[in-house]
């Protein structure tokens, strides 16, 4: 039986992948994320070796491809070293645009961190210094959005 | 290095949704296609490289939908996951490590899956993913911190827009051809600052796919054979924090090795065309910085000067590039496939003529963090 | 010219159930750190790395690029290769043709999985085609059921000769201190574990494990200075030869074996595999691959498989051992499983086998299973080729 394909109507099938995780942070990021929910602070690690503070803290440096055992605290404030106002509305965005993604250049680092910025959008500029916002103590749970935001002060 | 080719080339016509054919038959053919172009038959394969991925498939191991879709049941096979580019290297590397052909064949169909959620799989999911972001997101970030650093402005980003959906009505293989100005692709809609609806690179479906091959198989081949001249990769730290994103040391470094590789001293004045990863239109000046090709922060000058112009000094995609077709992986073997055409001759209505040098360049991971770079040469 | 290439280090993590100290990138990291001191060479002296693993066991996508903290790729190249069960060696032949083509001439291998972050049959049984198999006939219990039944009825094998393989692989593990699994089990208690699927049971098959590989890789001429005695790669092959399980032949054999040992022999000038080869490394993920496989192999004949086993061939101090790690009955780490394999075959030719030595090595194979029924084999031995 020869069939004309072109006559044919095109299925398609529904379907997801839906498979849950449940990641390890790892001691070292657990130090981390235990730091913003427990103490609102944020805690980055230092190489011994090249010296660079990183946020967050890692097991150890890329670079030198060493173990990394000396947490630093730094600063809950710092600068804004690149930003993206961010327009398009997606599900997993954890919150309703217009709002902002930063690298934030935190006092005390060497590296920047990726959160978000909420707030005075129209004075976001690179340079620019913000403070974290931390949730209230009782909704923080370990997570990086234990930070709600970050603030222009 | 041994002498061997490109010896045979297939791509698909990149489009929104390929509804009639499934990604297995997209695979055969290409696999059809690449042995009709290199007039070899599938006796003269003996090994192949797929190229996919399991979170824009659907599907845990993705290539065991397409191995017997590109003759490969009885044949040493391996699968690459990540850019054509990459690839398409492993399969030079089995070249020259003793086997006589590869067929490397790459498929996607974003039309399938959503790509904003398969690409914020990129971030680690403990201290960025949670944050939402994603490919436009992230490279917005890019795009911000290298018009800050050298004082960018949004028009000249445009401009590669403009540029190469014109370059893409010329090709018969791209998604989206269309005759743009500066002011259109600024008055597209916002997406994450700076970037624009017009900066952006479509979701493609498609699939391509080459054979390479040792000296003695080229001759087999009724194709002018296209010779590998250097290729390297290199990539650099993940956190996107941790990275300069107006520096793509990664890309300097492959860049480099691929041209000592070449023997190629000065690669703005050796290479005759260009095929680069642009998936927004602010990659095109930032990896011509990476390419060596002039100065950190001069890349948007090379257009405004019109030296990557079709009727440039060096023409940067011809063929429209990724922002005119992105299927996702097949877009760097689309670009290695473009030089491939232009070496030839072939390249019709986007031909630079006498072509006898290309570069091609592919990317994995976030904003650049890993870069393949192939110099291509008619001479061996 | 092809370039000879030698494994000249070799590194992994102590696999366990979960690793709660680390996340995957540390855990990558564990089995670099181990593979370099192995061979006393620093990240520095590595010329490229391939790294592999499956992507929605902890839905990481672009390993490459999230990896290069603990893979050591910061500023290196760094590709991924994954092709299901068969990745870790996979990512070995990668390694090899890294080194074999020129290109590079120190390289890192590294196969990994973090099961513990992840529902494993949620994520394995998506491996089948969406529309095809997936909502009936998936995962990796059910097709490997299916081909141990047909096996018994075909040869009239018992469920107590599976039981013999896992016995073995169990015991063998008790030498290895990094193997997963160190509890010894009788065949009493394989038969007496609950059943999963006619006829396997839950002592027959591989757990769930995290865990890291590493190997180091070497041209000819620089292996020799890194290493005194390096292991040659003699020969590898692939074959991924189906597509979909309904295609399988359960009664043929398994075909992609067959065919990749058959070249891989031939590559390595090998006509009597039992006698010649030393030990084996098998990606056995289940007991009764251990009576089938092994015909497939031609270390016996067709059905023989049962009686080979009884006979204590396998066994240490046996014939051909295999498996002297325990093997994926006893660890089952999935991206870096097949990478094991080589990296014990490795340690058995280069004599770093510890308490589970097989003595004088000259020639060790170690397989690599996956995705519908593949197979990828390669060929160690002492000799440079």
């Amino acid at each position: 039986m020869t069939v004309n394909l072109n006559q044919v109507e095109s299925l398609t099938l529904q379907g997801q992948i839906a498979v849950p995780y449940t990641w390890w942070v790892g001691r070292v990021g657990s130090r981390f994320l235990i730091a913003l929910r427990d103490e609102a602070k944020i805690i980055g690690n230092r190489c011994n070796r090249c010296n660079t503070v990183y946020v967050p803290p890692r097991g150890n440096c890329g670079s030198c491809f060493e173990d990394i055992d000396q947490f630093v605290e730094v600063s809950n404030e710092g600068v804004v070293s690149a930003y993206t106002v961010v327009r398009f509305k997606y599900p997993l965005q954890p919150v309703d645009t217009p709002f902002a993604y930063a690298l934030i250049h935190l006092d005390g680092a060497d590296v920047s961190l990726a959160h978000i910025i909420k707030a005075d959008l129209d004075k976001l500029k690179n340079g620019v210094r913000v403070r974290a916002l931390f949730k209230e103590r009782s909704e923080r749970t370990g997570h990086i959005l234990d930070i709600d935001s970050f603030q222009i002060i | 290095m041994d002498n061997i080719a490109i010896v045979g080339v297939a791509q698909t016509k990149y489009e929104r949704r390929k509804k009639d054919k499934t990604y297995y038959d997209l695979v055969f053919e290409m696999t059809k296609g690449v042995l009709e172009d290199s007039g070899l038959t599938l006796e003269d394969i003996d090994n192949v490289i797929t190229v996919s991925n399991d979170f824009l498939d659907g599907r845990t191991i993705s290539s065991m939908a397409v191995g017997e879709a590109a003759g490969a049941g009885d044949k040493n096979i391996s699968t690459v996951e990540g850019d054509g580019t990459f690839g398409a290297f492993y399969g030079a590397m089995r070249v020259l490590g003793g086997f006589n052909t590869t067929l490397v064949v790459a498929h996607s169909k974003g039309s399938e899956g959503d790509v904003k959620h398969i690409t914020n799989g990129m971030f680690d999911p403990i201290f960025q993913r949670l944050l939402g972001l994603e490919a436009i997101s992230a490279s917005a970030l890019q795009a911000n911190a290298y018009m800050d650093r050298y004082g960018v402005r949004e028009e000249s980003f445009a401009r590669v827009s403009v540029k190469n959906h014109a370059n893409a009505k010329n090709n018969p293989y791209a998604h989206l051809p269309m005759e743009l100005t500066i002011e259109d692709v600024m008055a597209s809609q916002k997406m994450a600052d700076p970037i624009k609806l017009l900066d952006c690179s479509p979701v493609s479906d498609g699939a391509a796919a080459i054979i390479i091959a040792n000296e003695a198989h080229a001759r087999k081949a009724k194709t002018k054979p296209v010779w590998i001249k250097g290729i390297a990769h290199c990539a650099e730290e993940y956190f996107l924090g941790d990275r300069d994103l107006t520096n793509p040391k990664s890309l300097r470094d492959a860049a480099k090795r691929a041209y000592a590789m070449a023997g190629i001293a000065d690669p703005l004045k050796s290479l005759d065309v260009v095929e680069l990863y642009d998936a927004f239109s602010y990659m095109e000046p930032l990896w011509l910085e990476g390419l060596g090709l002039c100065n950190p922060g001069d890349g948007p000058k090379l257009l405004d000067d019109g030296i990557t112009t079709m009727s440039g000094a060096l023409p940067v995609n011809p063929s429209g590039g990724v922002l005119s077709s992105h299927a996702l992986l097949v877009a760097g073997l689309a670009r290695i496939i473009e030089a491939v055409l232009q070496l030839r001759g072939e390249a019709e209505n986007r031909q630079v003529e006498g072509a006898k040098t290309g570069l091609a360049h592919g990317i994995n991971g976030p904003c650049g963090q890993s870069h393949c770079v192939w110099i291509l040469g008619t001479e061996k | 010219m092809a370039r000879r290439v030698a494994i000249v280090g070799t590194g992994q993590t102590d696999h366990r159930s979960h690793r709660p100290d680390v996340n995957g990138r540390e855990m990558i990291y564990e089995a670099v750190k181990r593979a370099l001191d192995d061979c006393q060479l620093s990240i520095h002296d590595i010329d490229a790395i391939i790294i592999g693993n499956m992507d929605h066991f902890e839905s990481i996508n672009y390993v490459d690029t999230w990896s290069v903290e603990g893979s050591g790729a910061v500023m290196k190249p760094i590709m991924k290769v994954t092709t299901g069960g068969t990745t870790g060696a996979s990512v070995a032949i990668a390694a090899y043709y890294h080194v074999a083509s020129g290109f590079f001439d120190k390289v890192l291998a590294i196969g990994w999985e973090k099961n513990s972050e992840s529902d494993t049959t949620a994520a394995i049984i998506t491996c089948s085609d969406p529309v095809w198999d997936r909502a009936f006939y998936s995962g990796a219990i059910p097709s490997l059921a299916t081909e141990a039944s047909a096996y018994m009825k075909q040869y009239g094998a018992t469920q107590e000769d599976a039981a013999r393989v896992a016995v073995r692989d169990r015991t063998n593990a008790l030498s290895n201190p990094h193997a997963h699994l160190r509890k010894p089990i009788t065949i009493e208690d394989v038969m007496a574990s609950p059943m999963l699927a006619y006829p396997i049971k839950l002592l027959d098959v591989c757990p769930r494990t995290d865990g890291a590989a590493a190997v180091v890789f070497a041209a000819d001429g620089v292996a020799q200075k890194i290493a005194p005695k390096p292991a040659w790669i003699r020969a590898c092959a692939a074959r991924h030869t189906y597509s979909w399980f309904g295609d399988v032949d359960y009664n043929a054999g398994l075909l992609s074996l067959q065919r990749a040992s058959k070249e891989a022999y031939q590559r390595a000038g090998i006509r009597e595999p039992a006698d010649e080869i030393d030990v084996a490394e098998l990606y056995l993920p289940y007991s009764y691959a251990g009576l089938k496989w092994i015909e497939d192999l031609g270390f016996c004949g067709p059905g023989e498989g049962p009686g080979f086993i009884r006979d204590g061939h396998t066994d240490m101090g046996g014939k051909i051992p295999v498996n002297p790690s325990g093997g994926v009955i006893s660890t089952n780490c999935i991206g870096a499983t097949a990478l094991l394999r080589v990296a014990e075959a490795a340690m058995q030719v280069m004599g770093k086998a510890g308490q589970r030595q097989v003595p004088d090595v000259e020639v060790a194979l170690a397989t690599g299973f996956g995705g519908c029924f593949w197979s990828d084999v390669l060929i160690l031995g002492k000799a440079r080729p």
